[in-house]
């Protein structure tokens, strides 16, 4: 068994078989997963809001959809993986409390998961499963070996995608 | 008056930890006369944290908590959350209703309403502080509960705090007596607009 690299909020990395890559207890944030089939080296990005030129406050590429996805190309084209050799999985994006609010800001795992389709599809980066939605959390765990994303959520089934 | 948190100055900053002070403490004596226990309120430890490091100072990303948020409205635009462990939240609702303390996650219908009405209270209680101090209307929003991962919990007022920070303020607060300890955390989100609103409020 290889190790486990952990990725925390608003925070990306990278790993290479047998080792495996981790973030935990994803809300309305949106755990995007990068892998190349052949060298086994996957990349992972906690994303947390949809568009970083909506906003002001974008020091940490990683907090975005947009630059989050950009610069895992970036990490991952330094060790020599090409962008057309990438697929995705993507999980999380969660509304964790049931409001009814027309306010943005409490729908904003939607909005994130919908930015990062919008933002693979740019880049021709092809998503191969994904699960986003409902009110709960998840821990998402993927492994580069077989190149599936375990998704551990509270009182469900573990779920393999 | 600057566009980031970041870029507060420190009396900015002591002012918000301030006013996150008194509405901790103010909320906090609500609940201890409302459990009818002799108070012994810790001093509230205020935390600028940054995002990674937010669930791990709540016992990890994937320890079970139970959060309880508010929309803030009328003069404030944001929102607030109080988010306490399950044992404590447990605590809490078996001094309410008289009964035996309920083991692990699962939480009875009648506990769930309880901890939504002690949301009320601690909203009511921690807003009216702050009201009073800065003399805006700010009327919360009917509480919304949720029982899961502490990351998946705190990523809501976390992703609020990113449009204006790539940190985000923690303020924890210890209260209860001896058998009845309760860890509970504020976290105050206001707008960037209501943050201004509050500084000038106060003269600043």
């Amino acid at each position: 068994m290889g190790n486990m690299v952990k990725v925390g909020m608003a925070d990306m990395n990278i790993c290479k078989a047998p080792d495996a890559i981790t973030t935990l207890g994803l809300g309305s944030c949106i755990g995007v997963v990068l892998y190349d089939i052949r060298t086994k080296i996957c990349g992972m990005v906690h994303v947390m809001l949809p568009d970083s030129t909506a906003i002001k406050m974008n020091d940490n590429p990683a907090k975005f959809a947009d630059t989050g996805i950009r610069d895992m190309l970036k990490m991952l084209e330094k060790q020599g993986v090409p962008k057309s050799a990438l697929k995705a999985k993507m999980a999380g994006g969660a509304q964790m409390f049931a409001v009814k609010s027309d306010n943005d800001m409490l729908r904003v795992g939607q909005r994130n998961a919908e930015a990062v389709r919008k933002v693979l599809q740019g880049y021709g980066i092809k998503l191969m499963a994904e699960d986003c939605g409902a009110n709960y959390g998840r821990t998402i765990e993927f492994y580069p070996e077989t190149q599936e994303l375990y998704i551990k959520s509270i009182g469900k089934e573990l779920k393999i995608i | 008056m600057s566009t980031r948190l970041e870029e507060f100055s420190d009396m900015e900053f002591d002012v918000l930890k301030e006013i996150s002070n008194i509405g901790a403490g103010n909320a906090t004596t609500a609940i201890s006369t409302m459990l009818g226990i002799k108070v012994n309120m810790e001093v509230p430890v205020i935390k600028f944290l940054e995002f990674k490091e937010l669930a791990e100072s709540i016992g990890g990303a994937e320890n079970i908590v139970t959060g309880i948020l508010f929309g803030l409205e009328m003069d404030i635009d944001g929102m607030m959350m109080f988010v306490m462990d399950c044992k404590s939240a447990q605590r809490m609702i078996a001094n309410i209703l008289h009964v035996d303390e309920a083991e692990g996650t699962e939480f009875s219908e009648m506990g769930l309403s309880v901890l939504q009405e002690l949301g009320n209270i601690i909203a009511g209680s921690y807003l009216s502080a702050i009201s009073s101090l800065t003399h805006l209307s700010i009327a919360p929003t009917v509480p919304y509960l949720s029982v899961d991962m502490a990351g998946a919990i705190l990523s809501v007022p976390a992703i609020q705090f990113g449009t204006v920070s790539d940190k985000a303020l923690l303020i924890r607060s210890e209260f209860g007596d001896e058998a009845t300890s309760v860890d509970g955390y504020f976290i105050l989100v206001p707008t960037l607009e209501a943050f201004e609103k509050i500084f000038t409020s106060l003269g600043l």
